[in-house]
């Protein structure tokens, strides 16, 4: 009896025990996207692959597959080589289903997937502006039906019409309007947890000090 | 207890418990070359490391023994070693790449290809539409690329010593009776399809594949549009007419239907710019057309495409035969098409392909020489076509696939030449076998046959058709291409003799290509001998002979200089031929010795303005004096040609619609273009075939509407 006792103990223990490593080491390597020394193409694909690293040893885990294709779609954004593109985001968007996969349907996710489809306008964006403008344009619709508050979403959405020609529907004016609503939901905004999705603020007030 | 605690202390402090391991070691590729980027892991820990841009890695872990380890790196495929963690020695790591599309080689002797889907092209659909000077008009573009021949006289694509004739159109796989407007002799009418219904155009300058026949020098493949990428009105009006369409997604994004009309009136312009005809019927034409296309599965995909043209127009000019006279030219044109095409995927590699297409195409021509003959000449013509098509394909292995196909034309031609009638019927069939086998994904073999018959020739032939093409590395290739081709003699000279029989040629073509990501370097040379060419003097036969060599260069570069994009063709060809009443070989009138033709592309973003421009130059081509002797026969040329068309777009937005402001001008500086002479008959006067004006200009506005969520998210804020 004692001893039927003393494994289940060991086993509470034992995952309690994972559990904690799987928080810390999270909680380590998301910190890491906090300094703007992991935001070089080589330091954010290091890091992708160690958050690829965790995904694929919990397998159940939504989050370090989230990150794996969050570092690599900032990857894609930061390559000069646009032909390197594509391969990088093809990957990121891999893990993104994976993540979708485990998680279902979130707002987080199709603001990642939106990111993704607007890496690729770059490798030419004369005939693939119409094609993944549209197809971000629907996710961050999706992303914001799924959680109007998520700040991410007007993030995203004032950042496509500000960098947007205005012949092709973009506008710097509404841009803005969308980062200011973005940073009133960033105050608003509580994380689920402290390694969930909390990206963005310093960004979109970089982006509305870059466009005063 | 302590049965307990042992283990609770081993989990609770493993660190405290298991030393740290280090475990270093190299990444190559299998050439030895460092890998960076590769994301090594030990499996089932989080343990491992990114690979250094020397390969090398280096990570610590408190596992132990015997353990999984796997590199993996995009491009490349994974690998798992077992690697004993105890031992120090460094681990080596060999990843051997994957093959994909930009790694893999195509078939591309003969061929220049715009495609949005595939990779490795040298054009874009979009470059079709954005050429100064081609109006956005295809074959006007594709005169752009190396091969193609400055004709402004006749319609069509001249293709390395070939007619216009000698080229054909396909869509969706089907030839294409008619592809150009009816027009007046000696000046060349516009294509009837517009660009922008296509998302791929394959220009084979020759040595096409064996899916395609009835061609003697190349092909123009049409790939139609599949869905939209959202649902669109257009509205548009230009200086020669208005235009509108409608073009609907369906909210599930499976089915699509869209309506173009447009309506062109030349009238307004002559009454400003005077042409070198006077206009006395209004130059008009009414397009329509529409579609409706649905994915009716995964794969599938059937396509409905219906179009109309009504047209007419009529030109009164000097008589060349009687001078002080006029001559009138009046013309009536109908025209439908209809195109039906259904791809599947059968599963197990296979897939399958139906078509089906009709057209008709009815002219009505009046000529007359006011007041000198009697009675005005009227000709009535009538072209229908009609056929079907099965092509089914099955992959073979990795990369390797398998068509087989077959196509059954039956076609009509009914002319009226006053009361005198000629009318012909011509049932014609034909399969093809081809087969495109990678040796290597580097290496690929393009072997097919194609078998043709022809009611009205009564004979049947067989056309085999090879290619060859290895890649030397990432960026270059080589390539052969070999073929045989028969075309059907033209329809004027089988309606007079039912005796005749295929025209022939055969093409040998050798190519070398460099595609970089803002750079393409094209060579190509060729030989292209003909056989069996139609001869009406002194009677109709087939012993017209002939040849055409060459060498082309093509280079495109969008780097040297920022927001630009330029490129330049050159072609030199040698070519001669005995055919029609020609005493024998001569270079014939359709044929320059040079042609050379520069784009340039310039796109300013502040301004979100496209200025183009397009120079073109060719020597003289020869010309017909009856005044010389036998011996001299086409010895005369006319002058070498220039000239350069620009345009200029405007893109912006009018309220809620996109919009762009067109200007484009041909023949900007005004050059006299000399494309031949006409002699009358009794050889005293002459007169220069030449544009019914040296310029043209168009101003257009065409906007936009998007009715999709993306259009809707914009107004909403």
């Amino acid at each position: 009896m004692k001893s039927i006792l003393a494994y289940l103990l060991l086993f509470a223990v034992a995952t309690a025990n994972a559990q904690d490593r799987y928080q810390a080491a999270m909680k380590q390597q998301v910190g890491l996207l906090d300094s703007a020394s992991t935001f070089n193409p080589a330091s954010l694909n290091a890091l992708s692959n160690t958050f690829e690293r965790i995904a694929n040893a919990e397998q159940t885990q939504w989050l370090p597959y989230y990150y794996a294709a969050y570092c690599l779609v900032n990857e894609a954004f930061m390559t000069q080589d646009k032909t390197k593109v594509d391969p990088i985001s093809d990957k990121a968007a891999l893990l993104a289903e994976k993540a979708v996969a485990l998680k279902g349907a979130d707002s987080e996710l199709s603001c990642l997937l939106s990111l993704i489809a607007v890496s690729r306008i770059a490798v030419d964006p004369m005939t693939r502006g119409a094609r993944f403008g549209t197809e971000s344009a629907e996710l961050l619709e999706k992303a914001k039906a799924q959680n109007p508050e998520n700040p991410r979403v007007y993030l995203l959405q004032g950042q496509n019409l500000m960098f947007t020609p205005e012949a092709f529907g973009g506008s710097k004016s509404k841009g803005k309007e969308l980062l200011n609503v973005a940073l009133q939901k960033f105050t608003a905004f509580k994380p689920d947890s402290d390694i969930a999705p909390r990206w963005g603020e310093a960004y979109t007030k970089e982006l509305l000090k870059m466009n005063p | 207890m302590y049965k307990l605690f042992l283990p609770l202390v081993c989990l609770l402090f493993p660190l405290a418990m298991q030393a740290q391991t280090v475990v270093a070691g190299k990444v190559t590729d299998a050439r030895k070359k460092p890998l960076a980027g590769v994301n090594i892991s030990l499996v089932g820990s989080y343990d491992g490391a990114t690979s250094a841009k020397d390969g090398s890695f280096s990570f610590t872990t408190s596992e132990k023994g015997e353990r999984l380890i796997t590199a993996t790196l995009a491009g490349f495929a994974s690998i798992e070693v077992k690697a004993d963690l105890s031992s120090s020695a460094p681990l080596l790591l060999v990843l051997k790449e994957t093959v994909n599309e930009l790694k893999m080689v195509t078939i591309s002797a003969g061929s220049f290809e715009a495609s949005d889907e595939k990779k490795n092209t040298v054009l874009k659909p979009l470059d079709i539409v954005t050429t100064a000077g081609a109006n956005a008009d295809i074959v006007s573009a594709l005169k752009t690329l190396p091969g193609a021949q400055q004709v402004g006289e006749k319609e069509g694509l001249f293709v390395r010593g070939g007619t216009g004739y000698e080229t054909q159109t396909f869509i969706d796989g089907m030839l294409v009776r008619n592809p150009f407007t009816s027009g007046m002799p000696d000046f060349a009418a516009r294509g009837r399809f517009s660009p922008f219904l296509f998302k791929g155009t394959t220009f084979s300058s020759g040595g096409y594949s064996a899916q395609y026949g009835q061609g003697l020098s190349s092909a123009l493949v049409l790939e139609s549009i599949d869905l939209p990428e959202r649902s669109s009105y257009t509205m548009g009006i230009g200086s020669v007419g208005p235009s509108v369409g409608i073009d609907k997604l369906s909210k599930d994004k499976k089915k699509g239907y869209g309506f173009e009309m447009d309506y062109t009136n030349l009238w307004p312009y002559f009454k400003i710019m005077k042409q070198k005809q006077e206009p006395v019927v209004a130059p008009e034409y009414l397009n329509a057309s529409g579609n409706y296309r649905i994915k009716t599965s995964k794969n599938g995909m059937l396509k409905i495409f219906v179009m109309g043209t009504a047209g007419r127009f009529g030109f009164k000019g000097e008589s060349l035969e009687y001078p002080g006279s006029k001559e009138e030219f009046r013309l009536n044109n109908q025209f439908v098409y209809t195109n039906v095409s259904w791809k599947e995927s059968l599963g197990n590699g296979w897939k399958i392909q139906l078509g089906t297409s009709y057209s008709t195409n009815r002219d009505r021509i009046t000529m007359d020489t006011l007041g000198k003959q009697p009675e005005p000449t009227r000709i009535k013509t009538r072209q229908d076509l009609s056929q079907f098509r099965a092509v089914l394909s099955k992959n073979l292995g990795k990369f390797s696939v398998l068509r087989l196909g077959s196509e059954y034309q039956y076609g009509t031609e009914a002319s009226k030449f006053n009361h005198f009638e000629a009318d012909f019927v011509d049932s014609y069939t034909a399969s093809f076998a081809e087969a495109d086998v990678y040796i290597t994904p580097r290496f690929v073999g393009r072997l097919g046959s194609r078998y043709e018959y022809s009611s009205l020739l009564r004979s049947p032939n067989i056309a085999p058709r090879a290619s060859l093409a290895y890649k030397l590395n990432a960026k270059s290739q080589v390539a052969l291409a070999y073929g045989e081709f028969y075309q059907k003699p033209e329809p004027q000279y089988l309606r007079f003799d039912r005796n005749l029989g295929y025209m022939r040629a055969t093409h040998y073509i050798a190519s070398y290509q460099h595609i970089s990501q803002f750079r393409v370097f094209r060579t190509e040379v060729f030989y292209k001998q003909y056989r069996d060419l139609i001869k009406t003097v002194p009677s109709y036969s087939n012993n017209g002979k002939g040849y055409a060599k060459g060498a082309e260069l093509f280079w495109r570069d969008k780097k040297l200089i920022k927001n630009a994009d330029y490129w330049i063709s050159y072609s030199w060809l040698d070519t001669k031929r005995d055919h029609l009443n020609f005493p024998y070989e001569v270079q014939p009138d359709f044929a320059a010795e040079h042609t050379a033709t520069l784009v340039y592309k310039h796109f300013i973003p502040d301004w979100m303005l496209n200025l183009g421009a397009t120079y073109t130059f060719a020597t003289g081509r020869p010309y017909y004096n009856p005044n010389r002797p036998q011996s001299e026969f086409m010895t005369d040329r006319t002058r070498n040609l220039n000239t350069l068309g620009i345009n200029v777009n405007y893109l912006t937005t009018v309220g809620k619609a996109f919009t762009v402001f067109v200007f484009t001008m041909s023949n900007v500086i005004g050059n006299e273009q000399q494309y031949g002479w006409r002699y009358s008959s009794d050889k005293m006067r002459r007169s220069m075939v030449g544009p019914m004006a040296p310029r043209f200009f168009f101003l257009g506005m065409f906007m936009s509407f998007g009715i999709d969520r993306r259009q809707e998210m914009i107004d909403r804020q």
